[in-house]
């Protein structure tokens, strides 16, 4: 599904991914895990299309298609999805009025019409209810004065809504309660089928006691160094980071 | 000859041949005095500092329509709020239409000031308050001095006006250049309640000029809300002269909406008489081209317990320029005032621009006084998350630009007219957005 090559990128001058290689097949976990700094984040970011990085080299494509041209909304229209560690406040637009936009621009993309609205209304309750979210909170200001939980709980009722072929979680586990950890992950865990893939970005293993990778990575200065199973989570959760870094002798 | 000159030159056949209230012989007797000493307010003013009125001044305006026009409701009925009954003072060029109009006299009078001037029974209203509120600038004291025509609105106590009262007036382009000076008066007795929607519509692209003044007199724990739509073509300039005395307990709240016009200068007054006083200033401008919008504002605190709210939004495309110049005087007497003021602007552009100055001067001790301005571009980070979403480029602007004008939205309480708002910053956007926010 996801084929990254040799992709090095940046931002105002400053190298920050240095030849990453990396392969998503449908119906996989996998999991990046990594140092603060270390280009977890831009990566994502790079994927999702966010214009101020800059591909310097190597290629992206999805589902065989080159995307590294493409803009972000293209890119989701393909099925690309990233939840936010830091999702955006948009104070004047509502929960359910910014979702309704979001897959009446991607249906249109798609040549479709636009979602009846009982259709939609149906949608909407079913997600939501997935991610145990009050019908009151879907009227309110889009992350406008939403606690952490509430940010990702939302971040993952938009993936929901959105049905990606790739989710990418960044730092989805940041900020999280127990409870609201575990409400996202099984969320993360009924979306996820055959058919699409999850890229899980974290720094901590915690995450991934709900959320079963297949493969896990470590990205260290802008390269995976080392990939694994997911007992290489558990291993760096013990030895900590140091550990890679005297390994690859860093 | 210049059109200060022909001005002064017209008045005395003006004034001939209207009504004969001697109170108001000698009020627009004393105004064009005092126009005629300060002319046209230029840059060297300081409330003028940004605004240039050179260029508008320029065209060889007709100071009073030669010919009576008329216009078929079908043709003019976009401009109305159509889908809910309301009463209705139209006027063509400058004269009163009854064709469009709905007025009455029924418990209250939303009639004519032609009408009020010169019939006996209105006399003591006008002497009590015309010309009460206004001030002797020299638009003002322009506007006075050929005051004939206007809205005339009176609410007696404890009346709850149901219907909201539009007031339009459209310009046909029967005159090569326009000079319009609508003369508004309203007073809103005690407890009662008004709501009132004015529009200016130019018809054509001849240049047409109106210096419009409209008093505003609330009693104590009376309600007004007021709508200004300005969202006329590139070739009418607009000075909108509005003066708000407000007594104890009374709330006043005025939305201005300009979206369109060649200049556009708003002067809004309140001056707060009494305790316990609310009074609300909202505006959204959104215009590009080389379309200019001036919005200077005063809040007079008078008296003790009072509030006022200022939230402006601009948003700024092309060539466009913006101005807000922000009074707020807190007097000595006016303790516990909760003074709040706000003016945030993006600007689409590079070229576009926009001055903003907030003033306070603050005599009183115990008050809780603020203001905020910021001029800025559309958040990146935020325009990403949209479009991460799938939203595309334009219409994640669009409903960002949307969000941004969403506050001073939420408080216009006559649901047909917001709607009609929304649809018009949709159009303006250029996108079409499939809700109301």
């Amino acid at each position: 599904m996801l084929k990254i090559d040799n992709l090095h990128a940046s931002v105002e001058d400053k190298s920050i991914l240095q030849g990453i290689n990396l392969e998503v097949k449908s119906g996989e976990i996998h999991a990046i895990m990594g140092p603060n700094g270390s280009g977890k984040s831009t990566l994502a970011s790079v994927i999702a299309g966010k214009e101020e990085y800059e591909v310097t080299k190597g290629s992206i494509t999805f589902n065989g298609e080159d995307i590294e041209e493409l803009d972000a909304e293209e890119r989701a229209h393909k099925g690309v999805f990233l939840s936010f560690q830091y999702p955006v406040e948009i104070p004047g637009v509502s929960v359910t009025n910014f979702i309704k936009t979001a897959i009446n621009e991607s249906r249109k993309a798609q040549g479709l019409e636009e979602m009846p609205a009982k259709d939609m209304l149906k949608l909407i309750r079913e997600k939501a209810d997935l991610l145990e979210i009050d019908r009151k909170f879907l009227s309110r200001s889009l992350n406008e004065g939403f606690s952490g939980g509430e940010k990702k709980r939302n971040e993952i009722f938009q993936m929901a809504m959105l049905d990606p072929k790739l989710a990418i979680l960044d730092e989805t586990d940041s900020g999280l309660d127990i409870d609201a950890l575990r409400i996202v992950a099984n969320g993360v865990n009924k979306l996820k089928n055959k058919d699409n893939a999850v890229i899980v970005i974290t720094h901590y293993q915690r995450l991934l006691d709900y959320i079963v990778p297949d493969y896990v990575h470590v990205l260290h200065n802008g390269k995976i160094v080392k990939s694994g199973t997911k007992e290489l989570a558990l291993e760096l959760e013990e030895k900590g980071y140091d550990w890679i870094k005297q390994e690859i002798g860093a | 000859m210049d059109l200060k000159e022909k001005l002064l030159s017209s008045f005395m056949v003006f004034e001939d041949r209207v009504d004969t209230n001697t109170y108001v012989h000698d009020v627009r007797n004393d105004a064009i005095k005092t126009f005629e000493e300060k002319g046209f307010p230029s840059k060297k003013d300081e409330a003028w500092k940004y605004t240039s009125l050179n260029k508008v001044l320029k065209e060889d305006y007709s100071v009073f329509p030669k010919q009576e026009n008329a216009l078929e409701y079908s043709e003019v009925k976009k401009y109305f709020i159509h889908d809910i009954d309301t009463y209705k003072i139209v006027f063509i060029d400058g004269k009163y239409s009854s064709h469009l109009s709905q007025t009455t006299h029924e418990g209250m009078d939303v009639c004519l000031m032609s009408a009020a001037f010169s019939k006996p029974k209105y006399r003591l209203v006008i002497e009590n308050y015309f010309n009460k509120a206004a001030n002797n600038d020299s638009l003002a004291s322009l506007n006075t001095a050929f005051s004939s025509e206007g809205a005339y609105i009176y609410i007696p106590k404890n009346k709850l006006v149901e219907k909201p009262i539009q007031i339009i007036h459209f310009s046909t382009g029967n005159e090569s250049a326009l000079m319009l000076q609508p003369r508004n008066l309203v007073v809103v007795g005690e407890n009662s309640h008004v709501q009132i929607i004015e529009r200016h519509q130019s018809l054509t692209s001849n240049p047409v000029l109106t210096n419009s003044l409209t008093e505003i007199f609330a009693s104590k724990r009376a309600i007004v809300d007021y709508y200004k739509i300005q969202n006329d073509n590139l070739k009418a300039s607009l000075i909108d002269n509005t003066y708000i005395k407000q007594k104890q307990e009374s709330i006043v709240s005025i939305h201005t909406f300009s979206f369109g016009g060649n200049l556009t200068r708003n002067n809004l007054n309140f001056y707060q008489e009494g305790e316990r006083i609310d009074s609300t200033l909202k505006g959204v401008t959104i215009i590009g081209d080389k379309q200019h919008v001036d919005h200077n504002t005063l809040v007079h605190h008078i008296e003790p317990n009072c509030e006022s709210h200022q939230d402006y939004k601009g948003i700024f495309a092309d060539n466009s320029t913006g101005v807000f110049n922000g009074k707020v005087i807190v007097e000595k007497e006016a303790q516990k005032t909760n003074a709040f003021q706000a003016n945030n602007n993006i600007l689409v552009n590079d070229k576009a621009t926009i001055n903003t100055k907030p003033q306070l001067e603050i005599f009183a001790d115990d008050v809780k006084c603020s203001h905020g301005c910021t001029i800025g571009q559309l958040d990146e980070s935020a325009l990403f998350y949209l479009r991460s979403r799938g939203i595309p480029e334009k219409e994640a602007k669009a409903l960002l630009m949307f969000a941004f004008s969403n506050n001073v939205l939420s408080s216009v309480k006559i649901p047909e007219l917001k709607q009609r708002i929304t649809k018009i910053i949709a159009n303006k956007l250029g996108v079409n957005i499939g809700f109301d926010l």
